[in-house]
């Protein structure tokens, strides 16, 4: 436990990749498998769910403390972080953990779920006064759900694949879908012997970057593919061992929540994996976002919603086929054969297939155009075909492991923005717990200004002080952590989408907010109406 | 006996001030610090050891009249005497009696021991006036020595490692503590200007420190690898800090407490080095004077008055424009900086009134109740994506290629 409580700290302080990955890789060589594992787990964004009740932690600390809810209140608004202030009110520990990583969390931590609240306190107080400062922090982040080791993904697979002398690509593959912190998965991860696919097992997602430069400088239009980008759920579907999964980009696994394309997906031929998007579709239209929300939100699909929200999987790759693994092949040729696949009657199926499989497994079309201008002509219509803008693929590109520059690239439409005055503000957390930094944005509605959109990013850090100085002096009331704040600032605010929302006084809600600019030069009589936003609603 | 007024502390029986803001006839200065020596008024009194670093703050022509430490003089109806603070070198606390009635304010000041100024010494009173600064339970210092070890530590490894270190602390104080503070022996040591000048004068008044270099105006191809400097924070982010190559950096600096502020300064690391009072000696020492009343000035004054009425302490808030080490003076310097002159003049600048002023209330001191049952447990927000859309799901990204 001390020697992941120090690779903690370590990676805290450092904002360097290569720092990180070497951390990582040396705690990999320094610990028993199991050990391993288990930082495996928290590195890759695992969590425990939460195993004490915070409200209970709150009350134990006060009382070691010897503090009551008003002075918790004060240090908890300090420090913005509840884990923290934990650590920061307990009386000093006087010893550390000597168990590793894995025994501590699973003879320790995790029964510590089942038991009575005296036991629970009784254990964890134990914890909190023989553990050092930064392993106390560790573990109250651990139990509270929220141990971040702020590493991106790839950075572990880096680490591994050096700890483990093998590719990135295969390291990859294996810490995909659900597996369990045991010694022996750590070995089986590190292991060269690689024909160890299991039948439920996604490849990497290969994602793509917002074209940064004009797309002439891509060069010849007839090495790239145009695809229209559909707005909705990135998914892998996967038909082995005459099974079939659904796995989402978030490496949930989502088969139940779409029994359309999970029985269309049964008719594939076994050892067969497609990459696409799950979208609302009806009467040969894609539907908004809003209406795809609510299947995910649900576990079990009623009739009603199967009717009033279908999906299907509108597919663009193909990773694996006849249990061959494509990925290394073009994608010219990685789409002729999803192509003849999906080809209707291409499968030797039952008539109950076939209806399935044409309705509901597409495949995503080329947008046409023979130079760039064209099809920056043909981009303008996004809009129209509710599509988001256009993909730009290189035709003879393999495909690859997370997000790389140079072969895929997403060329989006411009959101939409509105310019919308600053009226209530709230401190941030993390490390802007101590500065206001969540933004809610106001519209005009007759005379008065209604809340359309809470934004967060956006602005520089130089940006965010001005703002919470000018939050500071311009309070008008305070309810609870909300301030609200004189009408003064405005600000440019892009989003993707609106929907009617009971929610804003405004009656609208707009998706994906964020701040694009200050505009210093708006007074806010300048800022937009209620009427521009509600025009964009139909 | 001493009132709050809109020029500052004001003690009408002997007519002085205590580090007055604006400029008045006869003022008495606690300790050098920008925003308690300001510049303008007729007659100064301070401690001996502080005289040489207030001429330098404010002005060659600056005169005092100087004090020891416990020396006492009649003004007006009033016997006043000036005793050990231990906040920076000629730091004081203020001793004020009349017909038997005993008044002490604070200024500034720190209990840990701090080999370049004199320890604090607890002066018994009827009424206390407190600095309140780091007035809240989770801010507990470790001792000297293990920050020190820590310091020494992340120098030493860096040196190993071919980097410089830089270290934040202010200019005045701090940046002598830690100078005095750690293992010389590691490697060469710089300074940033504003600090060298200071060193100049701690040393004139016998006050050892080890040698350092000013870290020269003209960016030479020089290697700092292996060596420390010691600069003030308003140099973080700016230009000024490019000549140091491969640099490790850390901030010195009670609010180093808090990982979250450490983050915002994106600084590696943070020491916990502060030359206020933390929870336990703020207590200690408002018990050890065995004041009746206890009036509180600048940081969290309602706080620290709302616990000492529920421990049965007389207590109010007394309004000052003393910004101590406070957040917001921090960033203030370091949105000031950029070249090397404006950081070293950050620390001495006055500052507006307004700004100050809204210190006094920035730190956001709501005692509502209702507030302390329902906050805490809403922290799932730390844990909120960036692009928190308020109709998405976690799960599912929007871009999702």
């Amino acid at each position: 436990m001390k020697r992941f409580a120090q690779l903690f700290f370590a990676l805290d302080e450092t904002t360097k990749t290569n720092e990180k990955k070497k951390l990582i890789h040396e705690y990999f060589q320094s610990v028993p498998p199991k050990d391993a594992a288990w930082a495996v787990y928290f590195l890759t964004g695992r969590k425990i769910r939460q195993i004490v009740p915070r409200a209970r932690m709150v009350e134990w600390t006060m009382e070691l403390a010897g503090i009551s809810g008003w002075m918790f209140s004060e240090c908890y608004d300090a420090v913005g972080d509840l884990a923290e202030v934990f650590s920061l009110l307990l009386p000093p520990s006087t010893g550390a953990i000597q168990e590793g990583l894995a025994d501590w969390v699973e003879n320790r931590l995790l029964p510590l779920r089942t038991e009575s609240p005296e036991n629970q306190k009784k254990h964890l107080v134990e914890a909190w006064m023989n553990s050092s400062e930064q392993e106390r922090f560790v573990i109250n982040k651990m139990i509270t759900g929220g141990l971040r080791l702020g590493v991106s993904h790839q950075i572990v697979v880096k680490a591994l694949a050096e700890t483990s002398g093998l590719e990135e690509a295969a390291v990859a593959h294996r810490l995909m879908g659900e597996w369990e912190p045991t010694d022996s998965f750590f070995s089986a991860l590190i292991h060269e012997d690689t024909g160890d696919t299991v039948a439920s097992k996604p490849y990497p997602f290969f994602l793509s970057y917002p074209l940064e430069s004009p797309p002439e400088k891509l060069g010849e239009t007839h090495e790239w593919f145009a695809e229209w980008k559909w707005d909705g759920i990135r998914a892998q579907v996967i038909r082995r061992e005459d099974q079939t999964f659904i796995w989402s980009r978030g490496e949930e696994l989502i088969t139940e929540r779409f029994p359309e394309v999970t029985e269309a997906a049964d008719c594939l031929p076994d050892g067969t994996v497609l990459d696409g998007e799950i979208l609302a579709w009806k009467d040969a239209e894609v539907l908004p976002f809003q209406d795809l929300q609510k299947r995910i939100t649900r576990k079990t699909v009623s009739k009603k919603l199967l009717d009033e929200a279908p999906v299907i999987f509108m597919g663009f790759d193909m990773l694996e086929f006849n249990g061959q693994d494509l990925r290394g092949e073009p994608l010219s040729e990685r789409r002729r054969q999803l192509l003849q696949l999906l080809t209707p009657g291409a499968l030797d199926e039952s008539p109950s297939c076939r209806a399935q499989l044409n309705t509901v497994l597409k495949v995503s079309h080329l947008a046409g155009g023979v130079d760039w201008n064209d099809l920056a002509q043909l981009r303008t219509n996004s809009r129209l075909l509710k599509v988001e803008g256009l993909m730009l693929k290189r035709a003879d590109s393999k495909y690859g492991v997370g997000r790389r520059k140079g072969d895929w690239w997403k060329w989006k439409i411009d959101p939409y923005s509105v310019d919308a005055v600053l009226i209530a503000a709230q401190k941030g957390s993390g490390k802007r717990a101590s500065l206001y930094t969540d933004y809610t944005f106001g519209v005009w509605r007759d005379n008065q200004l209604v809340s359309v959109a809470k934004a967060y990013s956006g602005l520089t850090d130089a940006e965010i002080k001005q703002v919470d100085a000018f939050i500071r002096k311009n309070t008008l009331e305070k309810f609870g952590p909300v301030r609200t704040v004189k009408p003064e600032l405005v600000f440019e605010i892009a989003f993707e989408g609106i929907q009617a929302s009971p929610r804003h006084k405004s009656g609208v809600a707009v998706r994906f907010p964020r701040i694009l600019r200050w505009r210093t030069d708006k007074e806010i009589a300048d800022a937009d109406s209620i009427e521009r936003l509600t025009a964009l609603l139909s | 006996m001493i009132v709050s007024t809109e020029n500052g502390l004001y003690c009408p029986a002997g007519n002085f001030y205590i580090d007055p803001w604006r400029a008045v006839d006869t003022a008495i200065i606690t300790h050098a610090h920008s925003d308690h020596a300001r510049f303008g008024s007729n007659k100064y009194f301070c401690v001996k050891q502080s005289e040489g670093i207030l001429r330098y703050r404010l002005g060659e022509d600056f005169s005092a009249d100087t004090l020891e430490y416990g020396e006492v003089i009649k003004l007006g109806d009033v016997q006043v005497s000036l005793h050990p603070a231990g906040h920076i070198l000629g730091s004081a606390q203020v001793r004020v009696e009349r017909a038997g009635q005993v008044w002490v304010a604070s200024g500034d000041y720190k209990r840990e021991a701090d080999p370049t100024c004199a320890p604090f010494e607890p002066i018994k009173c009827d009424t206390f006036i407190t600095e309140s600064t780091f007035g809240l339970p989770i801010y507990t210092w470790q001792s000297d020595s293990e920050v020190f070890e820590e310091v020494n530590k992340w120098w030493r490894k860096n040196a190993e490692e071919g980097k410089s270190s830089l270290i934040l602390g202010y200019s005045l104080g701090k940046a002598q503590r830690l100078l005095k503070g750690i293992d010389s022996s590691i490697g060469p040591i710089y300074t940033h200007g504003a600090i060298e000048a200071l060193n100049e004068i701690y040393r004139a008044s016998g006050i050892s420190l080890p040698e350092t270099q000013r870290v020269p105006l003209i960016k030479a191809t020089k290697s700092y690898a292996g060596a420390l400097i010691v600069a003030p924070p308003a140099v973080l982010g700016s230009a000024w800090v490019k000549r140091f190559g491969t640099v490790s950096t850390a901030f010195a600096s009670g609010w180093m407490r808090i990982r979250g502020m450490r983050r915002r300064y994106a600084v590696d690391r943070g020491f916990v080095l502060s030359d206020h009072a933390d929870w336990p000696s703020l207590l200690r020492t408002i018990r050890e004077t065995g004041a009746q009343k206890v009036l509180v000035t600048h940081g969290y004054s309602d706080v620290l008055v709302r616990y000492l009425r529920e421990i049965g302490i007389d207590s109010d808030v007394m309004e000052t424009q003393y910004q101590g080490e406070s957040e917001e003076s921090v960033l203030e310097s370091q949105i000031q900086a950029d070249s090397e002159t404006a950081a070293g003049e950050i620390e001495a600048a006055p500052l507006n009134d307004k700004q100050s002023k809204d210190t006094q209330s920035g730190e956001d001191i709501s005692t509502d109740q209702s507030d302390s049952s329902s906050e805490p447990i809403d922290a799932s927000r730390t844990d909120q994506d960036e692009n928190n859309d308020e109709f998405s799901d976690p799960l599912f990204k929007e871009d999702q290629q």
